[in-house]
């Protein structure tokens, strides 16, 4: 049950997607972010769904992840829907009317569909930095992107060694827990079934105990991390560099163009003639 | 030769507390332990649970530091903070769970770790972890992520990520404690190798007497005093000792020591299978040739 979750794992690879600079890859994750929420009409929406689909392509990470990766943020996307449909007042007569309390509008619906999308391209997108990039790329890159912040006596070197550590015992952990609860159900205790409250309940003896073996553990590793002569980031050197070249400038430019025409589409599509919302 | 470890009347002692945190007695682990370790020997310290061989394996690189008592390892203190660096990167340490002790999400950058934390330039360091995973014969696994590994090629990774710091010597508490044999025999093959093969000192805790009749000289420690210092022969040759601390002794000393007390007139030290059997079917042979 719990090895079925993709978010956050990385598909080891050798595309150009996987070739590219960490730091860059962050950034232009950002900047996908910040275009989705820049789009205001299904056009824009259209053409970061196309871009999203092309590069999703060019990495040769399987479409199926993509569902699968979606999954366990069903119930938000959910829960958005209903309160866009709900809440949304438009300007015409409603669609619906119960009882004069329970309205939906035209606008409504189309708010409520656009936010839906909108959130799915957003999870979407934002998997495919874990999926092509490896979590040692990933912590060097923030570790890098965030260093100016050392001048403000900001943790940055012992934020990126925290996300290796617990990137390193996620999977560990996991296969602890599913022991553990193996260990618990063999006593007789009941996890699967009641409502949600007796649920939580039954997970009370497998916390615990998971909790126990996690200090226990983080005891050790602090003691082998001493052997090892760790000092924290100063005067450390990395074995793998990373670097950045022509193919990343030209990714970053291409955010830029995609973003630059996406604000275009935002300022031209109301006069095309095209339905027209504003989240 | 040197020694490269040299402990002197070493007591280590921590307190008890009751409820309300009063100390009310104090619980001695190490009582007044000497001993020298001479640099290239390989050394197994052996004793039941609680006979306080983990806590002297802590003091051989300044992790605990003695009550009273020094402990210098290649000539420095280990109460010297100054020079801490330099006796962790002499005496290299091992533990007994690999898991807890793999800090990367990737075996080579795991090997790297000590190498950076020293400021190792990154060219010597790629040539060095590359070294020290051929030498523990794991180099094929490089991009591996650990819990893709079993017991035995986790903990020869973490042998690797010290070993990469090229230390004069290296302390196992417990290696194989947590492995199954198979993990057991890589693991004592790989520190064989190192010994005999790159003149590591070697420090091996454990309580499998089959692992330390392979050493050269093997020290029993029994309530935190030393009780037997000798090669492995003299030391496994006194079955009754050995069973009043609660040890056991190989399975072929124990086979020999019920022949022995059934009257047959055959020697004890036999601490190899291979050995005993050869032994056993020499005198089986003759004995019918005789008839």
């Amino acid at each position: 049950m719990l090895k079925d979750i993709t978010i956050g794992q990385f598909f080891p690879g050798n595309s150009l997607i996987h070739r590219l600079d960490s730091r860059f890859k962050i950034i232009m994750d950002i900047a996908y972010v910040v275009m989705l929420f820049l789009t205001s009409n299904y056009i824009g929406l259209a053409a970061a769904g196309l871009f999203m689909i092309l590069i999703y392509v060019m990495s040769g990470v399987g479409l199926g992840l993509v569902f699968k990766s979606l999954r366990p943020i069903m119930p938000l996307i959910a829960i958005t829907c209903i309160l866009n449909l709900f809440f949304i007042k438009g300007d015409g007569e409603p669609l619906v009317n119960l009882w004069g309390f329970i309205t939906i509008y035209t606008e409504g619906i189309t708010t409520s569909v656009f936010m839906a999308v909108r959130i799915m391209f957003l999870i979407i997108g934002m998997s495919l930095l874990t999926y092509t990039t490896s979590p040692i790329a990933l912590t060097d890159a923030i570790e890098r992107l965030l260093s100016p912040l050392k001048k403000l006596h900001f943790p940055v070197h012992e934020l990126a060694m925290m996300m290796t550590i617990a990137l390193r015992f996620i999977p560990t952990l996991i296969e602890e827990t599913d022991k553990i609860m193996a260990a618990q159900k063999a006593r007789g205790a009941n996890l699967d079934t009641g409502g949600l409250i007796k649920k939580a309940k039954a997970l009370i003896p497998v916390l615990i105990p998971l909790f126990v073996s996690a200090f226990k553990r983080a005891n050790e590793l602090a003691l082998a991390m001493e052997c090892r002569c760790y000092r924290g980031g100063e005067g450390r050197t990395r074995m793998k560099q990373l670097h950045s070249g022509a193919k990343d400038y030209i990714a970053l430019l291409i955010m830029a163009l995609m973003i630059a025409e996406l604000v275009l589409l935002n300022i031209y599509v109301p006069y095309l003639g095209i339905p027209y919302i504003t989240p | 030769m040197s020694d490269i470890i040299k402990a002197e009347n070493v007591i280590f002692e921590y307190p008890v507390l009751d409820d309300e945190g009063k100390e009310i007695a104090r619980n001695r682990v190490l009582d007044d332990v000497s001993l020298s370790i001479p640099e290239g020997q390989f050394l197994a310290v052996l004793g039941h649970n609680g006979s306080g061989k983990s806590t002297l394996a802590k003091h051989f690189n300044g992790i605990l530091l003695p009550e009273s008592g020094k402990v210098t390892v290649d000539g420095i203190d280990t109460a010297d903070e100054k020079r801490i660096y330099d006796i962790r990167q002499t005496v290299g340490m091992v533990f007994q769970n690999p898991d807890n002790q793999i800090v990367a999400t990737i075996v080579e950058e795991d090997v790297a770790f000590a190498l950076e934390n020293l400021g190792v330039p990154p060219d010597e360091i790629r040539k060095r972890v590359d070294e020290a995973l051929k030498t523990v014969d794991m180099y094929e696994y490089r991009e591996h992520s650990p819990h893709q590994l079993s017991g035995g090629q986790k903990q020869r990774v973490a042998i690797a990520g010290i070993i990469a710091m090229r230390p004069r010597c290296i302390v196992l508490d417990e290696p194989t404690a947590m492995l199954d044999p198979k993990g057991r025999k890589e693991i004592m093959k790989t520190v064989k190798y190192l010994n005999r093969e790159h003149g590591i000192t070697a420090v091996l805790i454990t309580h499998y007497m089959e692992e330390a009749a392979q050493a050269d000289r093997v020290v029993v420690i029994d309530k935190g005093k030393i009780l037997l210092d000798d090669v492995p022969k003299k030391i496994f040759s006194q079955v009754e000792l050995l069973k009043s601390v609660g040890l056991d002794v190989p399975q072929t000393v124990e086979l020999m020591y019920g022949l022995r007390k059934s009257g047959l007139d055959v020697p004890i030290d036999l601490l190899s299978e291979d050995e005993c059997a050869d032994y056993l079917f020499e005198m089986l042979s003759a004995g019918e040739n005789g008839k």
